[in-house]
C-alpha cells in the first residue's frame, strides 16, 4: 500500500501552497503553453536565455498540487543552468517519474516525485512543466535560428 | 438540515413509502465489494461512471456461455436457437423494463454513445439540411454534444443551445423558447451525469410535439436510478448504456418509436441488417434488426437482461428513493466541511454531488480518497462545456448506487477531512 506522505512529501505541499516564480515576467524571451487535457490544466512556461543559460524560468497557471509544485521547483532548480543541461535535467526527471530504478542523487529536491511513480495517472501531473518546458526551450532555439 | 430517511423520521403523508433498500445486504451480492482497496474497505462512489456487477448478472454471462453459447439468427442447429431465444428474450425483458411497447422498438448497441451516434447517422442524416436545427442544453454529455456538431458542420445547419441556470437546472422555458420553426430534433440529457439536475423530459417533450419536433433523450444516468418509463415520456429516442444499470459493459440501447424507427434508413452495412444481398442491389431486414449489422453482444443483452431482472426485483421506485436520501445525507455531510462548495443544487436531484474543495485540486481530492479506500470521479466528467459554464476546471463527484449507505458517506467524509488536514 502506497502511503499518502510518500506522495504529497513536505516539499510538494510546501511548493503547492506557496509556489515559486509563479509570474508572468514583463520580459522574456519564449514562452510555451501546456496542457493536461485530462484535468483540464494549462500552465504556461516563460525563459529568459543568455548566451546558453536561462537566467530566468517562471511559470503562470492553475493546477494539482504535483503540477504546482512541480512547475515551481523546476524554475528553482533550472535558474542558472545551460539549455543542453535543462534538456538533460528534463531526462533524469523523467526517468525518475516513470522508472522503478535507484534514486538519482543529482536531482536533488526534486527526487521528492519519486513516489509518482507509484500513481500511473498523476505522472502527467508532475510531467505537464517539464514538458512545457521542453516546448519553450524549442521555441527560444528557433527564435535564436531564425535571427 | 435534511436527513436520510430513518425508521425514527415521521411518517410521510401521501401513498404508502416502499420498505427502504438495505444497502447492507445488498453490499453482499456484489463480490467485487468484497476486496479491500489500499487495504481499506471500499466505499465505491463513481456509480455515475459504471456501477458494480451483482451475482445475478455475472451468473447470467457465465451461464450463457457454457450452456448456449452460439451466433444468433442464423444456425438450424440446438444452441443457435438456444442463444437467439435468449437474445430475444432479452429484447423483450428490455422492452418491457422500460415500458416499450413493442420489443421491436429495442435495438442493441454498445452504449449510449452509439445509440446517438446512431440516430444521428440515420435520422439525423436524412432529416436535417442546411439552415436546420438541433437544440440540446448546456448539461450535455461530450457524447449528446459531439455527435450532433459533427452532422451540422456537415449539413450546414446549426447547434442551439439552451443555457444552464446558476442552480445547474435547466428550465423548461429556456428549452421550449428556443424550439423554432427550423428545429428538427430536440437532444437532451435525462440526468446530467455531472451536477444530478434531472430535466423535466415529460414537458420538453410535450414542448416539441407541440411543434412536431422529434426527441432524443440522454438517459444515460437514469434507467439505473429511477423508474423509467417510455412512454408516459413520450420521448421519440431514449438511449442508454448497461454497465450504469448494474449489467455489462459493451451492451447498451436505443429505444425509438416504431415509427420512427421503420422510417430510419439503415445504419451500418453487413450480415443480419439485410433482407437480400446482390452485387446491384441490397434490401434490409426489418426494425429492429436493420440496425444491427454484424454478430451483437449476445452474452451483453443477456446480462442487460439479468441487471433489468435485478432492478425491478428491487423496485426501480425503491431504488430511487434510497439514493434520494444518499444524496440528502451526503449533501447535508458535505455541507458542515468548511470549504466545500456544492456545484448544482437544482430542486430536482439524483444522486450525484459534485463539489469543489476550497484550494485544493479534485485531483488531488480523489488520490487522497483513493488511498483512503473511496472511489469517487475527479475531472471534466465529459462535460467540458459544464465546467466552463460554472468557471471551474474539474470538480470531484461523488455519485451513488444501490450498494451505498451511510457508512460510505462517512468515509468520504473522513477521507475529506484527511484532504483538508494535508492541503488546507
Amino acid at each position: 500500500m502506497s502511503d499518502l506522505r510518500d506522495l504529497y512529501q513536505e516539499v510538494i505541499l510546501d511548493h503547492s501552497k506557496r509556489p515559486r516564480n509563479h509570474r508572468r515576467p514583463e520580459q522574456f524571451d519564449a514562452s510555451a503553453e501546456g496542457h493536461n487535457p485530462l484535468c483540464g490544466d494549462r500552465l504556461t512556461v516563460f525563459l529568459k536565455v543568455a548566451d546558453g543559460v536561462l537566467t530566468e524560468v517562471a511559470f503562470e497557471g492553475q493546477g494539482c498540487a504535483i503540477s504546482t509544485a512541480s512547475a515551481s521547483m523546476m524554475t528553482e532548480a533550472l535558474r542558472g543552468r545551460t539549455v543542453d543541461e535543462a534538456r538533460a535535467l528534463f531526462e533524469r526527471f523523467h526517468r525518475s517519474v516513470t522508472e522503478a530504478s535507484a534514486s538519482d542523487e543529482e536531482l536533488g529536491k526534486l527526487a521528492a516525485f519519486e513516489g509518482v511513480r507509484e500513481f500511473p495517472v498523476r505522472v502527467k501531473c508532475a510531467t505537464l512543466a517539464w514538458h512545457t518546458l521542453r516546448a519553450a526551450i524549442e521555441a527560444s532555439a528557433k527564435t535564436v535560428s531564425t535571427e | 438540515m435534511r436527513q436520510p430517511p430513518t425508521e425514527s423520521s415521521p411518517a410521510p403523508v401521501g401513498p404508502a413509502r416502499p420498505t427502504p433498500l438495505d444497502p447492507t445486504a445488498l453490499r453482499r451480492e456484489f463480490p467485487i465489494l468484497e476486496h479491500p482497496v489500499h487495504g481499506r474497505r471500499l466505499a465505491y462512489l463513481d456509480n455515475a461512471a459504471t456501477t458494480q456487477k451483482p451475482r445475478e448478472v455475472l451468473a447470467a454471462l457465465e451461464h450463457h456461455y457454457s450452456t448456449q453459447c452460439s451466433n444468433v439468427h442464423r444456425g438450424v442447429h440446438y444452441l443457435s436457437q438456444k442463444a437467439t431465444d435468449a437474445f430475444e428474450a432479452a429484447r423483450v425483458t428490455i422492452a418491457r423494463f422500460v415500458g416499450a411497447a413493442d420489443p421491436r422498438e429495442i435495438v442493441f448497441v454498445r452504449g449510449t454513445t452509439e445509440a446517438i451516434n446512431l440516430v444521428a447517422g440515420t435520422f439525423g442524416r436524412s432529416r436535417i439540411g442546411e439552415g436546420d436545427e438541433v437544440l440540446i442544453t448546456g448539461l450535455e454529455h461530450h457524447s449528446n454534444i459531439v455527435p450532433w456538431q459533427m452532422l451540422v458542420q456537415e449539413r450546414r445547419a446549426r447547434l442551439v443551445v439552451a443555457p444552464v441556470r446558476d442552480d445547474g437546472s435547466v428550465a423548461l422555458a429556456d428549452v421550449a423558447e428556443r424550439i423554432g420553426p427550423r428545429t428538427r430534433l430536440v437532444a437532451v440529457t435525462h440526468i446530467s451525469n455531472a451536477l444530478g439536475t434531472v430535466l423535466p423530459i415529460r414537458d420538453i417533450v410535450e414542448a416539441a410535439h407541440g411543434r412536431g419536433v422529434a426527441v432524443l433523450v440522454d438517459g444515460a444516468q437514469a434507467v439505473g436510478h429511477q423508474r423509467v418509463d417510455v412512454r408516459a415520456l413520450g420521448c421519440d429516442f431514449y438511449c442508454f448504456s448497461g454497465h450504469k444499470m448494474y449489467g455489462p459493459t459493451g451492451i447498451g440501447v436505443l429505444y425509438g418509436r416504431l415509427d420512427r424507427l421503420e422510417d430510419m434508413p439503415p445504419w451500418q452495412g453487413g450480415g443480419d441488417m439485410i433482407e437480400s444481398v446482390s452485387f446491384e442491389r441490397s434490401t434490409w431486414n426489418r426494425v429492429p434488426h436493420k440496425f444491427e449489422a454484424g454478430t451483437p453482444d449476445i452474452a451483453g443483452a443477456i446480462g442487460l437482461a439479468a441487471a433489468a431482472g435485478f432492478l425491478r426485483g428491487l423496485d426501480p421506485e425503491r431504488v430511487a428513493a434510497h439514493e434520494r436520501g444518499i444524496l440528502s445525507a451526503a449533501t447535508a455531510a458535505l455541507e458542515e466541511i468548511p470549504g466545500i462548495r456544492i456545484l448544482g443544487q437544482a430542486p430536482e436531484k439524483s444522486g450525484v454531488v459534485s463539489f469543489l474543495l476550497d484550494g485544493v485540486h479534485p485531483h488531488d481530492i480523489g488520490t487522497v480518497l483513493d488511498l483512503e479506500g473511496v472511489a469517487i470521479r475527479a475531472g471534466h466528467h465529459c462535460a467540458q462545456p459544464v465546467m466552463q459554464r460554472f468557471g471551474v476546471p474539474a470538480t470531484a463527484r461523488a455519485s451513488f448506487g444501490v450498494y451505498n449507505g451511510t457508512d460510505d458517506i462517512d468515509a468520504l467524509v473522513g477521507g475529506l477531512r484527511r484532504v483538508r488536514e494535508l492541503f488546507c
